[in-house]
């Protein structure tokens, strides 16, 4: 009896060491990541990297400020387009769960998540790079656009799937009309939920090269019209990164440091906000 | 003489094909309490919410049949406007949790988009609050969530919501089920002041509380209307064996 019981506790002591180990294999990965693009990027960050454009072969110095406006454009742009879209289609498949619509719509959604990125680009590239007749930072941020899509319509469904029907009983029960229920008390009620969801799509594509390949294409220049071909990070990490130059290479190495920076705060942001704005129901 | 404000002619629900609620005929008399109770599954719920054309909102359920409100017909009016003369106090408190104490009193004008003056609104939060005992209370503490009460109060506050838009008749779907018996008191004395404005209709569990608070009681069985009569009659002389088995506790 005492050694069944002896061993029943070494057992349940094993599989906790177990757990601990494997939950730290996964961390790992990504604490050699960062050391090793801070390590190697930290050199080339200074202010005059952020202010200035890439300097030709050669030259010293240089910098990256036509890929930081370039994502920032892109991405706002992809976010303005996908927000309503997503936020809109999300609630769709909330309230009317059982309409053979939504059925259709829930399962595109999973085969747009699926989708890999290269053939987005190829996509933008025949639906919109050759019809307009060239690459345009707003063909990469449609492009990027359908990529947010299934990750906000996903986070904005489980949002308000968790939000309780005496909630809009509660409403409808007020004389409220149905717009106005979803308007005032769905939407605000699911907000911190939504906005979560928006963040770590712009998270997600933040780093998106491939598609932007065919579509932004990428400028050594700083470009702010939406119809010419515009730079971003990730581009910029590409093309400098497989090029044979050092200056480029060290170039491309503080562009992924600060691409990454943008990405973990995003997710830092996305669980602020969470915490701050949630609805205590 | 006192006036008929409900009167239901040949009325009867459905969720799909189930049957739920058969040719219901009831009048229900202004400014009293009427409960409505039953075992589980006998309609009861189904038939109250059927009475602001909250039923309709579940897939697949529909109605036949007439709801008279002050002589009109409820099923031709359009929801939003019954549901404004019929509020509504659900089961659970379900106080809106992104709204103020205070917001969620005048709920239905704010988020309905009716605009009041600020001395309007005032004095709507602070009459509906003290309708329902509760201004004392939360009169310091008006800018606080709805959802920082207790139970009880959170009840009190869904009341306070439902009375502020000066309903004529007020539902009540079991509104004590989910309290502890101290709030479950205050609320039942709050039915007593409440029908000297309102007409109030509580289905309930609880024979007990239908006896303490109501005049008239229905009793529903198998979704039909058994017995309907002045509550202390039916207590102390149900005419029919089923409400007589019903209240000497030979099934629930």
């Amino acid at each position: 009896m005492e050694t069944k019981l002896n061993y029943r506790i070494a057992k349940s002591k094993g599989m906790n060491w177990l757990i601990i180990l494997l939950s730290a294999l996964c961390v790992l990965p990504l604490v050699f990541i960062l050391i090793y693009i801070i390590k190697a990027g930290i050199g080339a960050i200074n202010w005059n990297f952020l202010v200035s454009i890439p300097k030709p072969v050669g030259e010293a110095g240089g910098g990256i400020a036509n890929a930081l406006i370039g994502t920032a454009i892109i991405i706002l742009c992809a976010t303005v387009i996908s927000v309503p879209v997503g936020i809109i289609c999300g609630i769709y498949l909330n309230e009317y769960k059982k309409s053979k619509i939504a059925y259709w719509a829930s399962i595109c959604v999973d085969v747009l998540q699926g989708i890999p990125s290269i053939v987005m680009g190829i996509i933008g590239y025949l639906w919109l790079v050759l019809p307009f007749g060239g690459h345009s930072a707003i063909s990469g941020s449609v492009v990027l656009a359908i990529m947010m899509l299934p990750i906000i319509i996903r986070s904005t469904e489980e949002t308000l799937k968790l939000l309780p029907d005496s909630l809009k009983e509660a409403a409808y029960a007020l004389g409220m009309p149905f717009q106005r229920v979803i308007l005032k008390v769905i939407i605000p009620c699911g907000f911190s939920g939504i906005i979560s969801g928006v963040m770590l799509s712009v998270a997600r594509v933040a780093g998106e090269t491939a598609p932007l390949l065919f579509t932004a294409f990428g400028n050594p220049y700083v470009e702010m019209r939406l119809t010419q071909p515009m730079q971003t990070l990730p581009l910029l990490i590409f093309n400098y990164a497989t090029s044979p130059y050092t200056d480029w290479q060290n170039l491309a190495w503080g562009a992924a440091l600060v691409l990454l920076i943008f990405v973990l705060a995003l997710n830092l942001l996305t669980k602020l906000i969470t915490r701050r704005w949630k609805v205590q129901l | 003489m006192e006036s008929t404000i409900i009167k239901t002619i040949n009325y009867n629900s459905y969720f799909g094909e189930n049957h739920v609620v058969k040719n219901v005929n009831i009048e229900i008399p202004r400014n009293h309490v009427i409960a409505v109770m039953g075992p589980s599954g006998c309609g009861k719920t189904t038939f109250l919410r059927g009475i602001n054309r909250m039923h309709e909102m579940t897939a697949g359920a529909h109605a036949s049949g007439q709801i008279l409100l002050n002589g009109e017909d409820v099923m031709e009016l359009h929801p939003i406007v019954v549901r404004l003369k019929i509020g509504m106090v659900f089961q659970r408190p379900n106080p809106f949790p992104n709204l103020s104490i205070y917001d969620n009193v005048i709920a239905g004008y704010k988020l309905n988009g009716i605009k009041l003056p600020k001395d309007e609104r005032d004095r709507i939060v602070e009459e509906s609050l003290t309708k329902v005992a509760l201004w004392k209370e939360v009169k310091d503490s008006l800018t606080k969530k709805g959802t920082f009460l207790s139970g009880g109060q959170q009840q009190r506050l869904c009341i306070a919501r439902a009375v502020a838009m000066q309903p004529e008749v007020l539902l009540f779907d079991e509104p004590t089920s989910a309290l502890d018996p101290i709030s479950t008191a205050t609320v039942e004395e709050l039915f007593i002041d409440l029908k000297k404005n309102y007409t109030l209709i509580i289905v309930t569990h609880n024979m007990q509380q239908a006896a303490r608070v109501s005049d008239r009681t229905a009793f529903f069985y198998m979704g039909e209307l058994v017995e309907y009569d002045e509550t202390k009659q039916m207590f102390t002389g149900p005419k029919d064996e089923r409400t007589q088995n019903y209240i000497t506790g030979r099934f629930s």
